[in-house]
């Protein structure tokens, strides 16, 4: 299905969200609400017309100032269809996510990865704590508000600390806005 | 003194006047038996590979066996990025080898963190064990760590040996 075809049926399907629905740069992005989230994304993958099988990447970003603060981006592919999409769910700080591992089985490890790294919580998750830092870091460190010059080394340095080539002042946050 | 003139055994690092005669043979041995034990972690690895195999052929230097097990090895090579969370595995690899054992750190990451200055890597493995040799380069030619290599062969030549 070409991105047109997608877009009108996504529209039809959904009208609550129609407007949302735009092509950016050749690929079909919708905004969809964090309580519509589940409905949607199970018939998107359920519907033989989308038939989105395969969760193909998803991934958090932080707009620090913004409400809500952050995006959940969901990029789903149809191996059938051979079309994808690209799902925007916003979420704040204290809200969570319904966990997506009940329909796509790899959504687990990366949600644990966002949890990790981002500190969104997921309900429902089956397994929901770090992946990849050691269980005593403190804190998410790819949000934008963590100290890009913050260590937690896990064994005492013998060693005096050289100073970070950056600056914290001198760090310029790109923001679309 | 006669026996010194008979152990000007080494091409490119002749004992010295004045050299103990026993530190000298030992390093001799020790320095052309060298059993490395490969921490391979990223990139670099590659190049190790590739200096491993025949074309480079590290067995010219003595060093073409590679341990698996921290308590054969006597020579630590740190290849590739170290990161917080792996620094206590390091240290408990170079606390279990025996004595003597020295210390290889093989690329940009692990002599200094290398492009990654950030929240993960360890900036430096001589932040928690001791390093012998620095090979520089991202990652290094196999011909730099041959050079890095003959500068350990002269290290341990040079060096007091502890035989009892
Ligand atoms: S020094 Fe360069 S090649 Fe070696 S591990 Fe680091 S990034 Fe990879």
């Amino acid at each position: 299905m070409t991105n047109e075809e997608l877009q009108i049926k996504f529209k039809e399907r959904f009208p609550d969200f129609a407007e949302s629905c735009i092509i950016d740069k050749g690929h079909i992005v919708a905004e969809i609400p964090l309580e519509h989230m589940e409905l949607t994304l199970t018939t998107l993958k359920d519907d033989s017309e989308f038939d989105f099988k395969m969760y193909m990447d998803f991934t958090v970003v932080d707009w620090m100032e913004r409400k809500p603060r952050f995006d959940l981006v969901y990029h789903l592919y149809s191996v059938e269809k051979n079309h994808r999409i690209r799902i925007k769910v916003g979420i704040t700080e204290s809200q969570s996510a319904p966990t997506m591992s009940g329909l796509w089985p790899v959504a687990d490890w990366h949600e644990r990865e966002m949890f990790d790294l981002y500190g969104v919580k997921f309900s429902g998750h089956p397994n929901l704590k770090r992946i990849l830092l050691y269980d005593s870091f403190k804190g998410h460190p790819l949000r934008k508000d963590y100290p890009v010059t913050k260590r937690q080394p896990r064994i005492e340095s013998t060693f005096p600390t050289r100073d970070s080539q950056y600056q914290e002042k001198d760090l310029k946050i790109h923001r679309g806005d | 003194m006669e026996i010194k003139e008979q152990v000007r055994f080494d091409p490119y690092v002749p004992p010295k006047l004045g050299d103990n005669i026993v530190d000298s043979i030992v390093g001799w041995g020790r320095k052309y038996s060298i059993f490395m034990y490969p921490f391979v972690t990223a990139c670099c690895g590659m190049e190790y590979m590739s200096v491993a195999s025949s074309h480079y052929d590290i067995d010219r230097f003595g060093a073409g066996l590679p341990r698996f097990s921290p308590r054969m090895a006597d020579v630590l090579m740190v290849v590739g990025t170290v990161n917080h969370k792996l620094a206590p595995i390091l240290k408990r690899i170079y606390d279990q080898m025996c004595e003597p054992k020295w210390v290889i750190s093989f690329g940009a990451c692990a002599s200094v963190g290398g492009p990654y200055d950030n929240y993960a890597v360890l900036q430096g493995i001589d932040r928690i064990i001791p390093v012998d040799i620095y090979i520089p380069g991202c990652p290094p030619r196999p011909e730099a760590v041959l050079d890095g290599l003959m500068k350990l062969h002269k290290k341990i030549q040079n060096q007091k040996h502890e035989l009892f």
